[in-house]
């Protein structure tokens, strides 16, 4: 299908583009790399009246390290960041769960502060988000505030974002030292949307286990360097938290399945790592 | 601040396979459909409309991505390339040819696609792995199965032979 006729606004920086948020209210929609917009504009589930496009705004390209922070803006794609020599020294996480971000070619045009506006439950940068206690940067014609990935998602689809702001910039912690990641994802193949996402920190008194795909949105929880029967009843008792639901992919059961297995191998991946 | 009303066609020009070409799109207009409709250019498939099966594959700016997942008012001023550019003087790429030997092509929909964003790939990754050609591939769909032909194409064009029993 083709989308519902929209007017097409380029701003040449962030300004204009807030102004122009502000001026359309409701049935404005703003696009970056369009990977998850675009299929939903073609399925006519969304019809917007006016389209911003916020890809090609300098402003929201940078990405900077400062302060234990990687800061990426909100227009850098997923397959640049991926591309950045440097991300596996600093976050090992995200160098693990890019790949499964789609496909090379959605890579290229999806962006990292897209995928998070956009808040599917099952998606990859939300949950590294979520697990490396990340920060989300909201900008209004108004204000500037920060919201932490803990309180950004509220449900499919849904966050905290106010209608006249942009997410400029997403920012995740550098790696800790003496911490380590490990991220596993069963979907029915590779690229396609996660069943089960999930991404486990270990440090030398804390594990903590990300899940996405399960609840109606990525979740964290944490604990103690729990091992054996006591690690399994921890498990078990987060997978029914989690809840999730049955859908044509996946039963709920099976998706509380995978938490205990795949949470416990993931975390597993991790202690390997931090004590080789 | 560039501004087009949804009710008119607006003029977009780009530089396809290094020939500057101007065609009229309205802000919905796919590329996808601008360069098949608009430009005549219609080696670029439309297959799902939703970025998924991959036959729309084009570079921008050298970069391999879905056409139907992209207006054609973005990409206004820009490079696109399609897989009429490849073949040069009539010759085929290596990459084509190697698609020929290994009949790496059944009903062909998906090839230009395919072929596209190899050329992106493959100079980023060169000498890729089984594994890896399989996984970027996975971002195509040949509804004729024909992946085992093509993955012999890609590692033979590459200098290396196939390690899978399944090839």
């Amino acid at each position: 299908m083709k989308p519902a006729p929209f007017d097409y606004l380029r701003p040449a920086t962030v300004a204009d583009a807030l102004a122009a948020l502000a001026a359309g209210g409701d049935d404005a929609r703003l696009i970056a790399g369009g990977q998850s917009l675009m299929p939903m504009l073609n399925m006519r589930l969304v019809t917007p009246r006016t389209l911003i496009d916020l890809s090609a705004l300098p402003e929201l390209r940078r990405v900077e390290v400062a302060d234990g922070w990687l800061t990426v803006g909100a227009a850098v794609t997923q397959n640049e960041l991926l591309a950045r020599p440097t991300l596996a020294t600093e976050a090992p996480l995200l160098a693990a769960a890019l790949p499964w971000v789609g496909h090379f070619q959605t890579r290229n045009r999806g962006t990292v502060g897209g995928s998070v506006a956009h808040a599917d439950p099952s998606a990859e940068i939300p949950l590294c988000l979520v697990a490396l206690e990340g920060e989300v940067v909201l900008r209004s014609a108004r204000k500037r505030r920060t919201v932490p990935a803990s309180g950004f998602f509220i449900g499919p689809l849904t966050t905290a974002r106010a209608a006249d702001e942009i997410v400029e910039a997403v920012r995740f912690r550098l790696r800790k030292p003496g911490a380590a990641y490990g991220f596993r994802e069963m979907g029915m193949r590779h690229g396609d949307f996660a069943i089960t996402a999930l991404a486990a920190t270990v440090e030398a008194d804390r594990i903590r286990l990300s899940v996405g795909g399960v609840a109606d949105r990525p979740t964290a929880r944490d604990w103690p360097r729990l091992e054996g029967a006591a690690l399994d009843e921890a498990l078990n008792a987060f997978a029914w938290d989690l809840g999730g639901d049955d859908d044509q992919h996946a039963t709920a059961t099976y998706r509380r399945t995978l938490v205990r297995r795949l949470g416990r191998a993931v975390i597993e991946d991790a202690q390997t790592e931090l004590t080789p | 601040m560039t501004a087009l009303a949804a009710g008119t066609r607006h003029p977009v020009t780009i530089t396809l396979n290094g020939q500057p070409r101007t065609g009229h799109a309205h802000p919905r207009t796919l590329l996808s459909d601008f360069l098949r409709h608009e430009l005549g250019a219609h080696s670029t498939r439309v297959g799902c409309e939703h970025g998924v099966c991959g036959a729309c594959t084009v570079r921008i700016d050298g970069v391999a991505q879905r056409a139907c997942l992209t207006l054609a008012v973005q990409v206004d001023g820009r490079r696109v390339d399609t897989v009429e550019g490849l073949a040069r003087e009539g010759r085929m790429t290596a990459l084509q040819d190697a698609f020929h030997r290994h009949h790496a092509l059944q009903c062909g929909f998906c090839t230009a696609g395919i072929l596209m964003s190899l050329a992106d790939w493959l100079v980023r990754v060169p000498k890729p792995t089984e594994a890896e050609l399989r996984d970027m591939l996975s971002g195509h769909l040949c509804r004729c199965t024909g992946y085992a032909a093509i993955v012999r194409a890609v590692m033979d064009v590459t200098g290396q032979t196939t390690e899978s029993v399944h090839v």
